[in-house]
Formats: structure tokens, sequence, C-alpha cells
């Protein structure tokens, strides 16, 4: 029986096996930033051991940090002292470290890729749940609880039970309007928050591979999202195009050695999983999320569901979340009033977003009484965005490039959506107080977010097409 | 290094009957700001515990003085969302040793593990006898023998026998830690990164 990409991966990284308990995996790529990071070395500390390999792991600080003034001191002082620790540490243990105003800092899961450290092929893992992104390349790519990362900095090897694998298919042509966020949104709202937990997905068919790399990152970044442990799309010449030529992709023979691998990475044709769906891309419309989980999404043009057709088991949790967003059941998510548009994050904070949008609100004016956060996902792509001027097209509409990090998605730093007020966001989650205490947070693609920008209230992206 | 070890338990439990509790509810990302492991309880559900003025809330079951123990029973996915291992921390910082759910979040389970918080996986069925005793008495006691792999509700006789790796339950009973482990086998790591041909 053939085997999936997932299997060939993950097989070829077993160190050993505890027989009927955890495979021991061998990680290539270690990520780190600051939030989950200083127990973990604080554990080698007590060991008094150091870390076994040094040059797999590279650490950037984003959860923390401000995206105005980033030359300043961080004013936050426990923020502040966070970021420091991570400078420390990784300059105590030998750690590559792209610190705050270094030109490749940035959110880890957009810097990865973009410096060329993400590769196909590659177990990578990091202290946060999006590392599933990096999945986009054909890695096995997944995030861990800091007790993990310090097995990590220690041995290079975690320990973790083999996942069950999905393939989820989605074949035909995207509708106008509709992006990689809306098919990743439409797929948890069929099978909810829950529905991929204990498996690896892989996702395939015709609009998978009409994706750019971006577009599949978006895609596979929200797999835990529905639970998965990670997310994951069998490499080809769009993502050696996107690899090549990149600051720690292989370079001259390397590279030529390298990609007669890469192109042994799908999953054979006689591979079986253990759970498959399927799914018309022609079914999908711009998406919109409605409650306080990214299952609870449904078609912008849609109504939230009416209790009666949810689950009797779900209906006190449903009625809990719609309570907390200030919604009807039943009601239609066209032209409910919006205070907030967030732009950013690892799900949509690349260049191609940031495009996306700028396109959308050239030459139109931002509603007035909408408050908007534009945030990078890194410097590479703030930098690149103002050399295609995006920047000057954003402020001419009313709105201002910001710095990069993980920003309003977490609301670690400043950028806090007030309680009770409304913010469409191009982030991955919805959870109450998410994007700050008592915030509710409506999840959209950067189309929905900018054409919702413009109206101040939910608005369909086609209006403007 | 070693985490705490655990074989059985009776307790008292505190109902918390909602699906999907992420782990920004069980820790807000605010108070992710710390470099050490202790003292996250404090901050336990902190915006279901205590409103915008930090009055607590009366009805939230933590602010309930009917309730108590160490064991807390939540509904459908628990701990789902981020990765954060603080979720872990600040249940056991709380003074919970066990949670008891349905259906738990990948990542939430194991870090649990990685803790010596024991995660009881019980079935929709069970769950819904544990919800139904506490609510009928909120001293219903529950003893959980970890060697047995039993939950018992002591005031109904109701049991279930649940699964866990059994790795991860020698770890608990022992309270070995997975460091210590791969520590000793680094001999093996250093021999399979010899024989890697794509690195």
């Amino acid at each position: 029986m053939g085997k999936t990409l997932f299997d060939k991966i993950w097989d070829s990284h077993i160190v050993t096996q505890i027989e009927g308990g955890p495979c021991v995996v061998y990680i290539d790529k270690h990520l780190v930033h600051e939030v989950t990071s200083p127990q973990a070395f604080a554990g080698l500390d007590r060991r008094g051991i150091k870390v076994f390999r040094p040059e797999h792991t590279i650490a950037t600080p984003d959860h923390n940090v401000p995206t105005v003034n980033q030359h300043l001191p961080i004013q936050d002082q426990l923020s502040r002292m966070q970021v420091n620790k991570l400078a420390e540490n990784t300059k105590n243990y030998g750690i590559k470290h792209y610190g705050l105003n270094h030109p490749y800092q940035g959110i880890v899961h957009v810097i990865g890729p973009e410096l060329g450290l993400t590769q196909p092929g590659m177990t990578i893992v990091c202290g946060d749940s999006h590392t599933s992104t990096h999945g986009a390349f054909g890695s096995v790519a997944f995030g861990i609880g800091t007790s993990e990362v310090e097995m990590v900095l220690a041995t290079q090897c975690i320990m973790q039970l083999r996942p069950k694998c999905m393939r989820i298919t989605i074949d035909g042509d995207l509708k106008k309007g509709v992006v990689a966020k809306d098919i990743i949104l439409y797929i948890i709202s069929k099978i909810s928050a829950s529905g991929g937990t204990g498996y690896f997905v892989e996702y395939a068919g015709s609009a998978i591979r009409n994706l750019s790399m971006e577009g599949r990152m978006t895609v596979c970044n929200m797999s835990i999202e529905m639970g998965a442990r990670g997310g994951l799309i069998a490499p080809d010449e769009v993502t050696f195009a996107y690899l090549k030529g990149r600051e720690y992709a292989p370079k001259g023979k390397d590279w030529d050695k390298k990609l007669a691998y890469w192109k042994t990475l799908y999953s054979d044709k006689d591979a079986e999983f253990d759970r498959e769906l399927t799914y018309n891309a022609s079914d999908i419309e711009p998406m919109i999320t409605y409650g306080t989980n990214p299952g609870m999404g449904v078609a912008i043009t849609g109504r939230i569901p009416d209790i009666d057709s949810v689950d009797e088991s779900a209906r006190a949790s449903f009625s809990k979340s719609i309570k907390y967003m200030g919604f009807e059941a039943g009601s239609p998510m066209i032209g409910k009033e919006v205070n907030y548009v967030f732009v950013g994050s690892c799900t949509n904070g690349r260049i191609e977003d940031l495009r996306a949008f700028a396109g959308f609100v050239k030459g139109k004016k931002r509603a007035k009484h909408v408050v908007a956060w534009i945030v990078p996902g890194s410097r590479q792509v703030e930098k690149q965005a103002k050399e295609e001027g995006i920047d000057k097209i954003l402020a001419e509409a009313g709105f201002e490039l910001r710095q990069p990090g993980c920003s309003a998605c977490l609301a670690m730093n400043d950028d806090k959506v007030p309680e009770g007020l409304y913010a469409v966001s191009t982030t991955n989650r919805n959870f109450e107080g998410r994007q700050g205490p008592g915030s509710r947070t409506l999840l959209a693609s950067p189309l929905t977010a900018a054409a919702t920008a413009l109206t101040g209230k939910v608005t369909d992206p086609r209006e403007f097409l | 290094m070693a985490i705490n070890k655990f074989t059985t338990l009776r307790s008292r439990c505190v109902p918390l009957p909602v699906e999907n509790v992420d782990t920004d509810q069980i820790i807000s990302a605010r108070f992710l700001k710390a470099t050490t492991r202790e003292g996250f309880g404090e901050n336990l559900f902190r915006d279901w515990r205590y409103n915008k003025q930090n009055q607590p809330i009366k009805e939230f079951v933590l602010n309930n003085p009917a309730y108590s123990g160490k064991i807390l029973v939540g509904g459908k996915n628990f701990g789902s969302g981020s990765s954060r291992e603080h979720a872990a921390w600040a249940l056991y910082d709380y003074g919970f040793k066990v949670v008891v759910s349905n259906f738990f979040a990948d990542i939430f389970k194991n870090n649990a593990l990685n803790n010596g918080l024991l995660p009881v996986q019980v079935s929709s069925g069970f769950l819904i006898k544990l919800f139904k005793a506490i609510d009928t008495d909120p001293e219903t006691e529950v003893e959980i023998d970890l060697g047995k792999q039993r939950i018992a509700i002591l005031s109904t006789g109701e049991a279930e026998e649940f699964d866990i790796n059994p790795y991860k339950k020698e770890c608990l009973i022992n309270g070995y830690d997975d460091i210590d482990y791969l520590l000793s086998i680094r001999d093996k790591v250093e021999a399979f990164e010899a024989t890697r041909e794509h690195e």
C-alpha cells in the first residue's frame, strides 16, 4: 500500500518508538518567540544543560511587540521584559535571534517561509498553534507546548503519538471575490471547531493547487481551528518557484539535490486516508463568522442559524456565544455595524493580503467611524509594501500602515478592541475577549475586511467588484 | 526533574457545562507575560470570574461556594485553540488535578499530561450522568483510579473505564519526565542524525 505525504515525512523522522507509546520525532526546524519560551530556557538553566542543536532554532519576538514606534523601548514593562528575556536567552544559548528592528523580524510564521527556512519534507515545530502555516510547503509542522519547546532545545526531539490522516479535496474554480481565507472558513464551518481533532490534514484538489503559496499558507494556518494537529499541501512548481533564491533556501548543487527529494513528496495514488472529505470550490461564498469559535461561520449573504437548527446538546453553548456577540439568532450578517477593522496576523498579514486590501480601497475612503489597523506580518512585508507604494494608497484612503507583529490578533500589545465593539478581522480566532476584554470578532478575508472598512458595516466585497 | 505523581484521587467536582472552552478563556493572552510557570491560577478564567471592576461574578461556578474540589468537569472540545501551556499551568496552580470531558483538544491534552494534570476522557453518556449527579448534589464525590483507568461517581455507583496511553500512564504514576527520557537517548538521536540523507 502506498504512503500518504504525511506518512512519508513522519516516518523519515522517527528516531525510535516506545512500544504502545509515542514516537520520538526528530525536528528539523524550531521557531521560537518570546511568550512560550522563557520557561523552557529556565528548564535548561535548572538542568544545567546546553541547547543540543542551536543551529536548528531561530527566534524572533512577535506576540508582544508594539506596532508603532518600534525604535523606542517598549512602554509596557512586562512586554519589554519578555522581549528582552528572549534576546538574553538566545544570546546565552547561541541561537540566531532576529530582534526588534532587525530587517528580518516579524511573526514567526511569516518570516519562516519568507526567509526560506521553511522547506518541503521538514518537521517544523514552534510553541504556537499556528505553526501549521508551514505545512503549505509540504512540511509536517505543528504547534507544541512549552515543555515540548524544552524537549526540542535539549534533544532536538519531541514525543508524539502518531496522528491519523485526513484528506480534504476541493475541486473546481473559486467564484469572484472568494479567496483562500473563505475556503478554510468554509471547511471549518462544515466540520466544526473540533472536527479535525486527532488528524493531520492534507489539502488537495484543483482549487488548492491554483492557490499561490501565500493563499496555501492561509489555508494551512487555520488547520488548528478545526482541532487538527496540522495541515499540509504537497509541494509543486509553485512551491519551488517561491523558495528559489530565498536567504536560507539551498543553492547550486544542493538545490538540485533537494529539489529531486522534494519532488517525491506527494501522497501515493493508492495511499489510504483515515478520513476523506470533498467539497466543490463553486459552492464557497465569501465567509464570515458570527460566534465565538471559528466553526461558527456562514456565507456573508447568509444568516445566523436559528436555535432550532442547532444540535440540542450544543444549544446552551450556542446561545451563550450569540449573547456574547450581541446578535440575534436567525438575523442576517450583511449590514451589521462594525467599529474596527484589523488586517494582519500569520493568517493574512503577508504582502498579497496587503495588496488585496490596498487594491480594493484604492481611490475610496474609509468609513469615518471605523478604526482600522493594517499591520504587516514582518519587516520584509512592510518594506515591500512601501516599495510598492501600498502605504501611500492606504494613506489616501484614510488608512495607516503600522509596524509588524501579531498585534490585535491576540491583543498582547496595545492594539485592543474595546469592550462591546465589533471588529472584522483577517485573523484566525473569534474567541471571547481574544482581541481585548469584551471585544467581538468577526473573522473574514482581506477583501471582506476592505469592503467593510469602506462602509462601516458588514459588506459583501462583491458589491464593489 | 520530575512531574508530580498521580495515582488515585477522591474529590468533589466543579462543573463547567460549556462546549469549546478555549485556552484563551482558561488564561487570557494578557496574562502570558510572565517568565515563570507559577501564579497563573489567580487569573484562571479571569473574564468569566471577575467583572471589569474586579468584583467576582456570582453566577460563575468558581465563585459559587456550593462547588469545590480538585476535579473540573468540562464540555466537549475542552482546551481548544492556542497551544499555550499556561492553560495547564493555570488549572494546576488553581488546584485542579483532573479535568473530565467527553472530548479534549490535542495540544491541551499533551500539555496537561506533561504537567501532572490528568485529562480523563469519558463517554458523552457518562458526562451527562456526571453533570446530573453534581447538579443533584454539589457534594457528590468522584473517585479516579489511574492504575485501573476507572472513574466512579460515588453517590450513584456509576463508573466507567477511560483510555490513556500506557506510556503516559507510567509517566504520571511514577512522576517521570519526557525530557529526562529524551536526554537518556541522546546517543540514539546522534546515530539517527548520522543516517540522514537529506540534511
